[in-house]
């Protein structure tokens, strides 16, 4: 159905750059962030981190700093455990390493939180802070991934660093290999991207208070309130509705705000504990080097293409930084999720892994699988430099365009209303390509070097129903007495002016000025459970769900009216506040008039019907939305000093409905802004004693107004089938913008080879000395050999490096038949642990049994056992279609090994007797 | 720590306050009084959040001291709008634009462009572009505020 075509009012505010209600009070300095709020009796908390990336704490000395003025109390781990705390990610799924608030014995990376100094002021709190006497046996930290693949285990508990881990190493041999080796072109492309801080422009922040008993009030910079009380709750064991969070507006959030993380629950714990209101405000310099980081990949993608340029089969090996305390740990399946379901290709495999590091741990930051639109059209343009095809020619040969479909990708994902062949046609339309080219080659000759880059991509949107936090959104709307408006909803802006899309969907459905409508989000106590900006799904799912209220309330409104005016519901219509009987201008009244007699003379009202005017919807919206694009740069590069200048992008995206063309536009622009930054400033490196080396503004180059050129936009609004027919925006800009630029930097310099050099990688940033590391013909790897990692010598009595677990050594065999019965057997998944029951059978060496669950039993049989080795199959159907390959080895009453479940990697699988 | 004795006017009201001397004037105007639309966001003086007038001439209010502002005429981003609410031009201007998003960087880019105009009202484009370069905002990739810069110059946004 598509719900655009029929809005109730005549007056349009869908599609207007309707000016935004957040903008009153934040330009006239009256918004409320964390840090405004002030309570009677707060004190202030500043957090004393480590200094050293990995150690054992010897000794914490607390005599001098309790002794300071206006010290309250300082608290370790051993004070806050007194709460107990099971950390979680945003999947609600436990954290599998060891995190606790504060370092628990242990510190695993420079920034770690290890005392809470409460004081009167900041300062104060500060103060003492610089005189808690810390005492760490420091230890050679893991600091890159190369590092976590050899180095010794950053949690000492686990097996190896490895934090979490997917794709079938084996399908590389059996089916893609094969697949490369007969294609005449083979392009392989590698990019090392390096490691962000997500500086939204206020740091963390939370302001906890006590109230009576059990209850609390927070006050926190986050994405949703909601999903915070839920989250604050949730690891602390709390009854939810003993948790109210307030966020009326936040400086910026950009996925670090997904979840609150271990200073604002330390917060949390520590105000319950001392029961006293505490603040916490992050400063810039604990923002940069201790708030949760994010990117920090290395990728290789290698691609077979025929003799025309079409697709035949691709591998990619991706790995990622998770650091020490990980937001959640993350092999980021979605990369290859992604990688390919708006393009033609046959045969895709992959193995991908998150590793444990001494660094700080790994965030969201908007558009955390961006690296799938980044390699891979890298990749292509190389492969078309290679082949000498038009970049663009060669994405037409192998994009899904809408007569394509529906189609389902190599990785199970059906594909039905994708649009990424169509932007691109609109955006090459709008571009005088050929011109370009004529101005390139003049340009060259004069020693002037222009690029033009070109990327198209499809994202998932509004994603619900499939993980436990992304969920539906509520509305809840009434006309008050007064005719006005009101809102309540469980939306969250930091920027993303949701008060205003939603009032100018109410405005055009329900006929009321835009200007007579109140909206209230920013607060646990309104609206229900959504988790607020995560996954560009706002505009998509709470959009939807204003869309159907405010439809369902114009319903309740034209009853009335009909009923009081004798007259056919049909006839009634509601503009500018008014509501009018057709045929019977005598019996137009206004709003208020409707309402007054709605609350406060239901007798009047048509039989059965609820008095007032009121009206509440939950959408569920399809599991998923599309959102594509294709994008153009053309930047020139100057060869004497190797500043890139951007002159122009245009941006072609597909976001179906628009409800606002200057929300959209701005949220492009922000993610674009932030993909210049990537590809050409931003960078959070680390020394090999694993210190963080950007501690101020001044390190960390953020994006100025005049790195960012005028963005160009074109529309192609195709409507989605969510109600109202909005696609997510939130994310794309973030995500297009990487590869669009290092597209049209590798063309620029084509005179001079590909940017990758001979090793074939790509170090981001391109920093003005890397790229004239490519035009003076130098190793350009970028990847320059890490500095010789010498811990000082200082180190006194250095623990020796636990070794990586090995594997375990086959165990003494068994006899045959010990093995028959049953077992508990746990399989740890990536996406968490499965306990069921195992029954074996053996005959020989033939093995057969089942494995039975409460959700059913599969039985499987064709295995073999040899010398307590079990080796066996199982085939599973939901949620896909995956053949799970047991390969274990009894000993006694245990059994070990893993469990191979095809693209999903790995598991570990232990058993005992039942 | 040393305490002084200050005197100073704020959007025009007259504030008389005992400061510890580490106090920047930031944090004085934010917590000793209450004019929280002046944002933190580096305390370093690279973002420029922080931008106040004083005496005529944008300062980053984090890099100077309470002290120093004794006897000074400030004001901040609640000074900026007439007493009966009407935006000051350059309020107006980034309203009109989407200058804003998450309106953290906001009231220092108001007072930037707004001093800049009070210099010069026909200050260029690339004057005020100029004068913005000391700003930072994450959101908006500076789309609006260049809009908005051009509505300032009198050229179309
Ligand atoms: S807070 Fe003063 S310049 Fe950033
Ligand atoms: S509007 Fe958010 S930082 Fe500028």
């Amino acid at each position: 159905m598509n719900y655009h075509a029929s809005s109730v009012g005549a007056t349009r505010y869908v599609g207007e750059r309707t000016p935004r209600k957040e903008d009153g009070r934040l330009l006239t300095g009256r918004g409320q962030f964390t840090d405004d709020v002030q309570l009677p009796g707060m004190l202030h908390i500043a957090f004393v981190r480590s200094p050293v990336a990995r150690g054992r704490i010897a000794s914490i000395n607390l005599d001098v700093a309790r002794e300071m003025p206006g010290v309250q109390a300082i608290y370790t781990q051993d004070d806050l455990a007194a709460i107990p705390v099971q950390m979680m990610s945003f999947f609600f799924t436990p954290i599998e390493s060891p995190v606790t608030l504060l370092a628990d014995g242990r510190v695993a990376c420079v920034g770690d939180p290890v005392c809470m100094v409460i004081a009167e002021s900041r300062a104060q709190a500060e103060d003492a802070a610089a005189l808690v006497e810390l005492e760490i046996e420091e230890e050679a930290p893991v600091v890159t991934i190369a590092d976590a693949r050899t180095g010794p285990l950053v949690h000492p508990d686990k097996d190896d660093n490895i934090a979490a881990e997917m794709g079938d190493e084996d399908m590389l041999e059996e089916a893609i290999q094969p697949l490369l080796d007969k294609a005449p072109h083979v392009v392989t492309h590698t990019i090392r991207h390096q490691r962000i801080a997500q500086s939204p422009m206020e740091c963390r922040a939370c302001v906890a208070s006590p109230e009576g008993s059990g209850e609390m009030t927070v006050w926190m910079g986050c994405q949703s309130p909601h999903l915070a009380a839920r989250y604050v709750a949730l690891v602390m064991g709390l009854p939810q509705e003993s948790i109210r969070v307030i966020a009326k507006d936040v400086g910026g959030g950009f996925g670090l705000k997904n979840i609150p993380w271990r200073e604002e629950v330390a917060v949390v714990v520590a105000a319950r504990l001392f029961g006293r209101p505490l603040k916490w405000i992050e400063d810039r310099y604990e923002a940069l080097t201790a708030s949760s980081h994010a990117r920090e990949q290395e990728v290789s993608l290698t691609i077979g293409l025929d003799d025309e340029g079409k697709l035949l089969a691709g591998w990619s090996d991706y790995a990622c930084n998770n650091g020490a305390w990980p937001m959640g740990e993350d092999a980021n399946i979605a990369v290859h999720m992604f990688m390919w379901p708006a393009y033609k290709l046959p045969a895709y495999g992959f193995v991908t892994r998150g590793w444990y590091t001494n660094t700080m741990g790994l965030g969201g930051y908007r558009g955390p699988w961006a690296m799938e639109s980044l390699i891979r059209e890298t990749t292509l343009d190389k492969a078309a430099r290679k082949m000498g095809i038009d970049p663009v020619e060669l994405r037409r040969k192998n994009l899904i365009y809408l007569p394509d479909q529906p189609v389902t990708s190599n990785m199970g994902i059906e594909v039905t209303d994708i649009t990424p062949g169509e932007c691109l046609e609109k955006l090459v339309a709008n571009v005088d390509i050929a011109a370009f080219r004529k101005e390139q080659a003049e340009a060259r000759k004069q020693g002037r070097y222009l690029g033009m880059g070109i990327a198209t991509y499809i994202e998932p949107t509004g994603s619900a129903g499939a993980m436990a936090p992304m969920t539906g959104e509520t509305v809840q709307l009434r006309i008050e007495p007064t005719g006005k408006v009101v809102a309540m909803l469980s939306t969250h802006s930091q920027g993303h002016g949701t008060a205003t899309t939603m009032a100018q969907v109410i405005a055009e459905q329900l006929g009321v000025a835009y200007e007579d409508i109140s909206v209230f989000e920013g607060d646990s106590a309104i609206g229900a459970f959504s988790p607020g900006a995560a996954g560009s799904r706002q505009g998509v799912i709470a959009g939807g769900a204003t869309w159907k209220a405010t439809e369902i309330l114009a319903e309740k409104v034209k009853a009335v009216a009909a009923h009081l005016s004798n007259a056919p519901v049909d006839a009634v219509t509601i503009d500018g506040g008014m509501v009018h009987v057709e045929g019977a201008p005598e019996m137009s009244r206004s709003l208020k008039e409707l309402a007054e007699i709605a609350y406060g003379e239901p007798a009047r009202l048509p039989e059965g019907m609820a008095s007032g005017l009121e009206a509440q919807f939950r959408y569920q919206p399809p599991p998923m939305t599309m959102t594509s694009a294709a994008h153009c740069c053309v930047v020139e590069v100057d060869a004497e000093t190797g500043f890139v200048k951007i002159l122009r992008w245009i941006s072609s995206e597909d976001c179906g409905t628009v409800i606002n063309p200057g929300v959209v536009e701005g949220q492009i622009a922000g993610g674009l802004a932030q993909a210049i930054g990537q590809v050409l400033l931003e960078d959070m490196p680390y020394d090999a004693r694993g210190n963080p080396l950007a501690a101020t503004f001044k390190d960390y180059l953020m994006p100025t107004i005049s790195d960012v050129p005028d963005f160009e936009y074109l529309h192609a609004n195709t409507p989605s089938q969510t109600i109202g027919g909005m696609r997510g925006v939130g994310e794309g800009g973030a995500i297009i913008g990487p590869p669009t630029l290092v597209n049209a930097i590798a063309d620029a310099l084509a005179p001079f080879g590909e940017l990758g050099g001979e090793t074939g990688e790509v170090t981001l940033p391109l920093t003005p000395s890397r790229i004239l590391d490519v035009i003076e013909q130098r190793d350009v790897s970028g990847h320059h050999a890490p500095a010789e990692k010498t811990v000082a010598a200082p180190v006194a009595e250095e623990a020796p490096a636990e070794p990586v677990a090995e594997a375990p050594a086959p165990a003494p065999a068994l006899a045959a038949a010990s093995i028959d019965g049953d077992w508990d057997m746990t399989l740890k998944a990536p996406m968490g642990g499965q306990t069921f029951l195992a029954h074996f059978e053996t005959d020989g060496t033939a093995l057969s049994g089942y494995l039975s669950a409460p959700e059913g039993q599969q039985d499987f049989s064709g295995g073999t056992f040899e010398d307590g080795r079990m080796k066996f199959e199982v085939k599973v159907d939901k949620p896909m279609k995956v053949t799970l390959k047991y390969d274990l080895q009894a000993s006694g009453d245990t059994i070990t090994g893993k469990c191979k479940m095809g693209m999903f990697g790995t598991a570990k699988v232990n058993a005992v007797r039942a | 720590m040393s305490e002084h004795k200050i005197d100073l006017t704020v959007n025009g009201h007259r504030h008389s306050a005992t400061v510890e001397a580490r106090t920047s004037l930031g944090e004085f105007l934010r917590e000793g009084l209450g004019y929280t639309g002046t944002h933190l966001a580096c305390e370093h003086g690279v973002c420029g959040a922080c931008t106040v007038r004083v005496d005529g001439v944008a300062m980053r209010s984090c890099l100077m001291l309470a002290v120093q502002a004794n006897g000074c005429a400030i004001t901040t981003v609640e000074g900026l709008a007439k007493p009966d609410g009407t935006l000051h031009r350059v309020q107006q201007a980034l309203k009109d634009n989407f200058g804003l998003q998450c309106g953290f960087c906001t009231p220092g880019v108001a007072i930037t462009l707004a001093t800049v105009l009070e210099d010069n009202p026909s200050a260029t484009t690339s004057e005020m572009e100029e004068a913005m370069s000391g700003h930072i905002c994450r959101c908006t990739g500076y789309q609006g505020i260049r809009r908005a810069i051009r509505q300032l110059a009198g050229e179309p946004a």
